[in-house]
């Protein structure tokens, strides 16, 4: 596999000429040409933060001023500014880990000031015991650090409408994100509460102004949930649900509950807001899908993207982005130069996690031709990302959530970039 | 001699880390009990499709029109069809047109559903500001614009979840298709 992957790289490189652009490379690298200049004013020639003491220590370490553009990029309710989203800029970022001051968020009535020590967690209803738990009982608790993409049902939702959208990749795509989560495995805390036969649903609900409150499949909290109290190594960000939140690895996000307070066991699902008139997906019919709670494969080029140029034609440029999928782990990403023709594997970053981002890369010389760039990811259980007709032809255009259609990227001959539908 | 007592150290540390008794005491189990705490008001605040959890109390469309106009009307339009907020009311009927509108009365599954979200959300400006007579009043202008429930009918913990609403029956459970 490894050997094909090489040979089909190599092909599209040489292909598009860049075997030879290859090789004039490496022989036009020499001695810099100042390496001889005569009478160099050494202090003169230096920067001047090579000559004067830097910034003394900082408690709390901050971006570059040169890297302030790279931001959420905030969309909420004028009338409701606690109610919203902020994008994750992710054509501004590289790897696989989002920091958590870019970490997406969606907030239904703000970001609750929690104190932690006025905060209770209980979990109750079909168990033995009902029990509470405060935080400082919970950091008694062994933990497990679990790395995973937490994306919104509603990430991408423009790609319903009928004209594409023109935004940047993160803005268009970035109601997810990447983090390392660490905390107390959910099924350890029920099990302590004494798990009734007949308990078969569990309600979350959050202390935030909205009393966010959703119905989660017992399974899936005893299988790989976690209570996560630390979010990058660090306590969690109040956006990202500080002091408590719950981790569904691959599950949609509305259901990683922030800002926990309540695990009620029940036999049916409690029909909530957010599970019925919200994170729903209406089809043609009529009928809605309901609780689709798996996130499906998906990736996108972050790479050149939109907002970008191509200054060099011809040139080498690295094709980069992320694929990620609820079902498990990433196995193939392929690139499309020709908007879906002819497809090449990208490089796979490893380590590849299990419902995580998985960063993939793929030289491309540009010959100044007019190109459309997609991606297409399969995940380990060989569910391929669809084109975006097939996924209209399958769901219509109402659905809202869910939408995980191959992006295509249009470069122009001027080295302009567009977002554009398939062909 | 040296040898031995190694070996000994090493199964004896096999010993410990295998031992269920260890895997036992892993970690200390500190929840509280807390059956005072999961009967009280604060910690019930969800309300199934059967009722249960609804609180005592009654309303009216007439009482609930008023209190539209008050609490709901800025974000959601004057007739609830919509403006800085989603669509309420209207819309029954059209989830199979070109134009598809999911408003509660078009879409939401359960009337209990509607007493849920608004007591803890709405009016996002102060949620848990109104009374349970004030969210049964609010339930029955609003269902009541569909002729969903009568402008006449009195809302209560008994008859709210009762109500049968146009899409209840609109939905299809994927979740063990992904299973």
């Amino acid at each position: 596999m490894a050997n094909k992957v090489r040979e089909d790289r190599r092909q599209f490189l040489h292909k598009a000429g860049l075997g030879g652009a290859l090789t004039g490379l490496v022989s036009s690298i020499s001695l810099p040409v100042w390496a001889g200049a005569e009478k160099l004013e050494l202090p003169d020639a230096l920067p001047k933060w090579m000559k004067v003491p830097g910034e003394e220590f900082s408690n709390y370490g901050q971006p570059s001023e040169h890297e302030q553009q790279v931001i959420r990029w905030i969309s909420a309710n004028s009338a409701a500014p606690g109610n919203g989203v902020s994008w994750t800029p992710l054509h501004d970022l590289q790897g696989t880990i989002t920091p958590n001051g870019l970490h997406y968020e969606r907030h239904h009535n703000g970001v609750p000031q929690i104190d932690p020590a006025q905060h209770t967690l209980l979990i109750d209803g079909l168990v033995e015991q009902p029990l509470s738990f405060d935080l400082k009982s919970l950091l008694r608790y062994p933990m497990q650090s679990r790395t995973c993409f937490i994306e919104c049902g509603g990430n991408s939702n423009s790609g319903w409408r009928t004209n594409p959208i023109q935004t940047q990749a993160g803005y268009a795509h970035g109601l997810v994100s990447n983090a390392e989560w660490t905390g107390i495995p959910v099924k350890l805390l029920l099990q302590e509460a004494g798990i009734k036969p007949n308990a078969k649903w569990v309600i979350a609900e959050g202390a935030d102004a909205a009393a966010l409150n959703i119905s989660i499949p017992l399974d899936k909290l005893l299988d790989d949930a976690l209570l996560a109290l630390y979010q990058n190594g660090e306590r969690l960000r109040p956006e990202n649900g500080y002091p408590l939140r719950l981790v569904l690895p691959g599950w949609e996000g509305i259901l990683n509950v922030k800002w926990l307070r309540q695990l009620r066991l029940t036999d049916e699902p409690l029909m909530s807001r957010d599970e019925t008139a919200q994170y729903t997906e209406l089809q043609p019919d009529g009928k809605a899908r309901q609780f689709t709670f798996l996130m499906e494969a998906k990736s996108l080029i972050t790479s050149p993207s939109l907002g970008m140029m191509l200054q060099d034609n011809p040139g080498t440029y690295q094709i980069s982005g992320l694929a990620w999928s609820g079902r498990g782990k990433i196995t193939r990403v392929e690139i499309s130069a020709d908007g879906g023709d002819t497809w090449v594997d990208a490089e796979l970053q490893t380590p590849i996690l299990s419902k995580a981002f998985t960063r993939f890369n793929l030289p491309w010389h540009w010959q100044g031709d007019y190109a459309i760039l997609q991606s297409r990811a399969t995940d380990e259980t060989g569910y391929v990302q669809p084109t975006r007709e097939a996924l209209v032809e399958n769901r219509g255009r109402h659905g809202f959530f869910h939408y995980n259609a191959i992006v295509s990227w249009e470069i122009t001959e001027e080295g302009d970039i567009n977002h554009v539908y398939g062909f | 001699m040296y040898m031995a007592s190694k070996a000994l150290m090493v199964v004896a540390w096999l010993i410990f880390f295998l031992s269920p008794s260890y895997a036992e005491s892993e970690f200390q189990a500190l929840g509280k009990a807390a059956n005072e705490l999961s009967h009280s008001a604060q910690w019930n605040i969800s309300i199934s499709p059967n009722g249960e959890g609804l609180p005592p109390g009654q309303g009216t469309a007439a009482q609930g029109a008023k209190l539209f106009a008050l609490q709901c009307a800025g974000c959601h339009g004057p007739d609830g069809i919509g403006a800085s907020a989603e669509p309420l009311m209207g819309e029954v009927g059209s989830l199979t047109s070109d134009y598809p509108e999911k408003t509660v009365n078009s879409y939401w599954p359960y009337a209990t559903t509607l007493f849920d979200y608004i007591r803890r959300a709405m009016p996002i400006n102060a949620p848990f500001s109104l009374s349970a007579d004030e969210v049964y009043a609010l339930c029955a202008y609003i269902l009541s614009k569909d002729g969903i429930v009568s402008s006449e009918a009195v809302l209560d913990e008994q008859s709210l979840p009762k109500i049968k609403m146009p899409n209840r029956d609109g939905f299809i459970a994927v979740h063990s298709d992904n299973r």
